[in-house]
C-alpha cells in the first residue's frame, strides 16, 4: 500500500461528476433551461443596450461632431430677435470655421397635400428656405430624386425633409407628385435622408430662397436692400479640434447688436446623451432575468436533491470502492456546477444570438460586453455551486451501510 | 493454508440506537487468514449485514477491534479508512450494482477508481480481472446487454481488480437462479484454490457448506466456527 493518497484526477473527477447528466439527458436538460433562459435575457438585455448605444455612437461619428448650430432666440426679456440676414457670410470670416449653410423658417405658411386640407391641418410640417450647401454640412443625402440648384431655387419645387415625405404620403415614386405650399403647387424633386443633427429639416418642406423671396414674400431690408431673408438656423462646421473654442465666438458674430438672442448649440452633445441612456439597460428586463436565474437555481437545487435520494446505492457502492466523504460531496457539487454551467454557457449563447439578430436588423454594431457573457457564465457556476452545496453535503454525510439497504 | 492473518475481529459488538438500545453484535472474535475460503452463515437478523458492513470498515464497531493486515481500522480517519477499503477491500454485492451507462471493462475498471491508480493501469488490470472470471469477451458490452450470472461475475471483477486482501460477497448468489448460482459458487472456488481470500455472507446453508470454512452466527454472536482459532463463548470450536 502506497502512501499515496486516492485523489481523483481531473479528468475521472469530471467523468464521475457527469455520470448523473448522462444517465438522465432530458432531466439535465430542462433543469439547465431555468438556467438557461434567465442568462440568455441578462446577456440579451445587456447586448441589446450596448449595441444600440454603439449604434448611435457610429451614426455620431458619420454626422461629425465638429457642428455647431445657431439659432434665432429671445432677448433677456423674452422678445424674439432675429438673426440679420448678412450673418451667414460674418460666420464664414471667423478662422476656425470650415463651412456655413443656413435654414429660414417661413411662419405661417404650411404645406399640403391639396388645397382642401385646411389651412390649421399643418401635420405639424415647416416651410423653409435652404442654402443651397445645406446637405453638405449636415452631412446628409437625397434619399430620392435630387436636391436643390441655382436652377430649381428659384422656381416652384420643394424637396421635401425624410419625416415630411412620410407626412404627406409621398413615397419613392413621387414623380409628378406635387404639393400644395404657401397658396400655389410646387412640384416635388426629391426626398432627403433623415438628419439626425438637425431634426428641424426632417419635418420640412425646403425651397430655395430665391423662391421664398418671390413666391412666398420671404425677405428682410438689409442696409436698404431687399433681400431673401432672414436665416433662422445657421448651421457651422468648425474645425474639430477648435470646436470649444469657436462656439463663444458664433453668438457675438452672428448678432453683433444682440449677442444675447442668439442660441448657439452643438447637436451631437444630444445624441451623445441619448446614446448614454441607451446604453443605460432595461433594468426591468434585467430584474426578469435575475428572477429566471433564481427560479432556475431552485430548479437545479430540487433536481440534485432528488438526484442523491434516487442514487444512494450508486453513493453505497462509491463509498465501499474507496471513495472518501469528500469525494462523494465534490462528485454532487461538481455535477450541480456542470448542470447549472452548462445552462450558463446555452443562455450566454442564446442572448448572443438575440442580440446579433435585433442588432443586425437595426445595422447597429453587434456588442456584446465582456461583462454580459463573463459574467453571465461566471453567475451560472456560483449559482450550481450555491444550489448544489446542500445535495452534496447530504450525499457525503449519507452513511455508506444505509445508503447500501436501501435498494 | 494457514497464511497471515488479513482480518482480524476481537471482541467485536454494535449497538443501535439509544432508547433501547439493540445490539446487533455482541462479542464477535474470528479471523480470516491469507488465501482462506470462508462462509458466514445466519438467519436474517442474525447480524450478518451488520458483521459484513463492519469487516468492510463501513461501519465502525460500537467496541472492539477489527484490523485489516495488522492496521487497526479505529486509528484511520475517514481519508485513510476510504483508501484502505479502495486498496485492500474488494465488495460483491447480492444486487450487482454496476453502472448501467458505462461498459464491462468500465466497470470493472471502477473498482481501483479511487486507489490512486493511473487509468491506462487500471484497464489493464481490468482485462486481467475479467479474464480471470472468464468475460474477456464481454468487455465492450454495457451491463444491461448480459446476463445476470455475467452481471455478478463482472462485479466479482470489480471486487478483485485491485488484488485486495479480502473479498467480501454479500449474497453472490441471491439474485440468480440456482445454476448460476452455482457457476458463481464455482467460480469462488476456483479464485480461493487461486489464492484469493473470501468471505460470503449467506442465509443457505447448504451454499456455506460448499466452501472450506463456516462461520455460523445467530442473534449477533458466533455459534460455531469449523476452523475457529479464537476461544468461543457460546459454541465449541471444531477441529479443521
Amino acid at each position: 500500500m502506497s502512501a499515496a493518497s486516492g485523489r481523483l484526477s481531473l479528468k475521472d473527477g469530471l467523468r464521475v461528476a457527469s455520470v448523473g447528466l448522462r444517465a438522465r439527458r432530458l432531466r439535465a436538460a430542462l433543469s439547465a433551461l431555468g438556467i438557461a433562459i434567465g442568462t440568455a435575457a441578462i446577456v440579451a438585455v445587456l447586448g441589446l443596450s450596448s449595441s444600440s448605444q454603439a449604434g448611435l455612437l457610429a451614426e455620431i461619428d458619420r454626422l461629425g461632431t465638429n457642428m455647431l448650430t445657431v439659432e434665432a432666440g429671445q432677448t433677456v426679456t423674452g422678445q424674439p430677435v432675429e438673426l440679420p440676414t448678412e450673418a451667414p457670410s460674418r460666420l464664414t470670416l471667423l478662422q476656425d470655421v470650415q463651412q456655413v449653410a443656413h435654414t429660414g423658417l417661413i411662419k405661417g405658411k404650411g404645406v399640403y397635400r391639396s388645397p382642401i386640407i385646411p389651412a390649421t391641418q399643418t401635420g405639424g410640417l415647416q416651410v423653409r428656405a435652404a442654402s443651397l450647401d445645406l446637405l453638405t454640412v449636415l452631412n446628409t443625402n437625397v434619399a430620392e430624386g435630387s436636391w436643390l440648384n441655382p436652377g430649381t431655387a428659384r422656381v416652384p419645387v420643394a424637396v421635401l425633409g425624410s419625416v415630411a415625405a412620410e407626412r404627406l404620403g409621398i413615397g419613392a415614386a413621387f414623380t409628378g407628385e406635387r404639393v400644395w405650399l404657401g397658396g400655389q403647387w410646387f412640384d416635388v424633386v426629391g426626398v432627403l435622408e433623415s438628419s439626425p443633427l438637425a431634426p428641424d429639416v426632417d419635418t420640412s418642406a425646403l425651397i430655395g430662397y430665391p423662391a421664398a423671396k418671390r413666391y412666398l414674400g420671404y425677405l428682410s431690408l438689409a442696409r436698404g436692400v431687399r433681400k431673401a431673408g432672414p436665416p433662422s438656423s445657421i448651421y457651422v462646421r468648425a474645425d474639430t479640434d477648435r470646436v470649444a473654442a469657436t462656439q463663444p465666438l458664433l453668438a457675438p458674430t452672428a448678432n453683433p447688436r444682440e449677442p444675447d438672442g442668439v442660441d448657439v448649440s452643438q447637436p451631437s452633445d444630444a445624441l451623445t446623451a441619448r446614446a448614454a441612456a441607451a446604453g443605460a439597460f432595461n433594468s426591468l428586463f434585467l430584474g426578469l432575468g435575475v428572477v429566471a436565474l433564481i427560479v432556475g437555481a431552485v430548479g437545479v437545487a430540487n433536481i440534485m436533491i432528488i438526484s442523491v435520494l434516487e442514487r444512494r446505492s450508486e453513493i453505497g457502492l462509491r463509498r465501499a470502492l474507496g471513495a472518501t466523504e469528500g469525494q462523494i460531496r465534490m462528485q454532487f457539487l461538481t455535477e450541480s456546477i456542470l448542470l447549472a454551467a452548462i445552462g450558463g454557457i446555452a443562455g450566454v449563447l442564446a442572448g448572443i444570438v438575440a442580440t446579433a439578430v435585433y442588432a443586425s436588423s437595426k445595422n447597429w454594431a453587434i456588442v456584446v460586453p465582456v461583462e454580459a457573457w463573463a459574467g453571465g457564465i461566471a453567475s451560472a457556476i456560483l449559482i450550481g455551486a450555491a444550489a448544489g452545496l446542500l445535495p452534496a453535503i447530504r450525499a457525503s454525510r449519507m452513511s455508506p451501510t444505509e445508503a447500501l439497504r436501501t435498494v | 493454508m494457514s497464511g497471515e492473518p488479513v482480518l482480524e475481529l476481537d471482541e467485536v459488538t454494535k449497538v443501535y440506537g439509544e432508547e433501547p438500545p439493540v445490539a446487533a453484535l455482541r462479542g464477535v472474535s474470528f479471523s480470516i487468514r491469507q488465501g482462506e475460503l470462508a462462509a458466514i452463515v445466519g438467519p436474517s437478523g442474525s447480524g450478518k449485514s451488520t458483521l459484513l458492513h463492519i469487516m468492510g470498515t463501513l461501519e465502525r464497531p460500537s467496541s472492539g477491534t477489527v484490523r485489516i493486515r495488522g492496521i487497526d481500522a479505529e486509528r484511520l480517519d475517514d481519508r485513510e479508512l476510504s483508501l484502505l477499503r479502495a486498496r485492500e477491500i474488494g465488495f460483491v454485492f447480492q444486487q450487482f450494482f454496476l453502472a448501467e451507462h458505462a461498459t464491462v471493462r468500465e466497470n470493472v475498471a471502477d473498482g481501483l477508481l479511487y486507489a490512486g491508480v493511473p487509468a491506462p493501469e487500471r484497464y489493464r488490470r481490468a482485462d486481467e480481472a475479467l479474464e480471470r472470471v472468464g468475460l474477456s469477451d464481454r468487455a465492450t458490452f454495457k451491463p444491461t446487454k448480459i446476463s445476470g450470472g455475467q452481471r455478478q461475475r463482472v462485479a466479482i471483477a470489480r471486487a478483485l481488480v485491485g488484488s485486495p486482501a479480502i473479498v467480501l460477497a454479500d449474497e453472490p448468489t441471491g439474485n440468480l437462479d440456482s445454476r448460476t448460482g452455482a457457476s458463481i459458487m464455482d467460480l469462488l472456488r476456483e479464485l480461493g484454490a487461486a489464492g484469493s481470500t473470501i468471505v460470503m455472507i449467506t442465509h443457505d446453508a447448504s451454499l456455506a457448506d460448499q466452501l472450506p470454512r463456516q462461520i455460523r452466527i445467530l442473534d449477533g454472536q458466533v455459534v460455531s466456527d469449523s476452523r475457529g482459532d479464537h476461544d468461543l463463548t457460546v459454541a465449541e470450536s471444531e477441529p479443521s
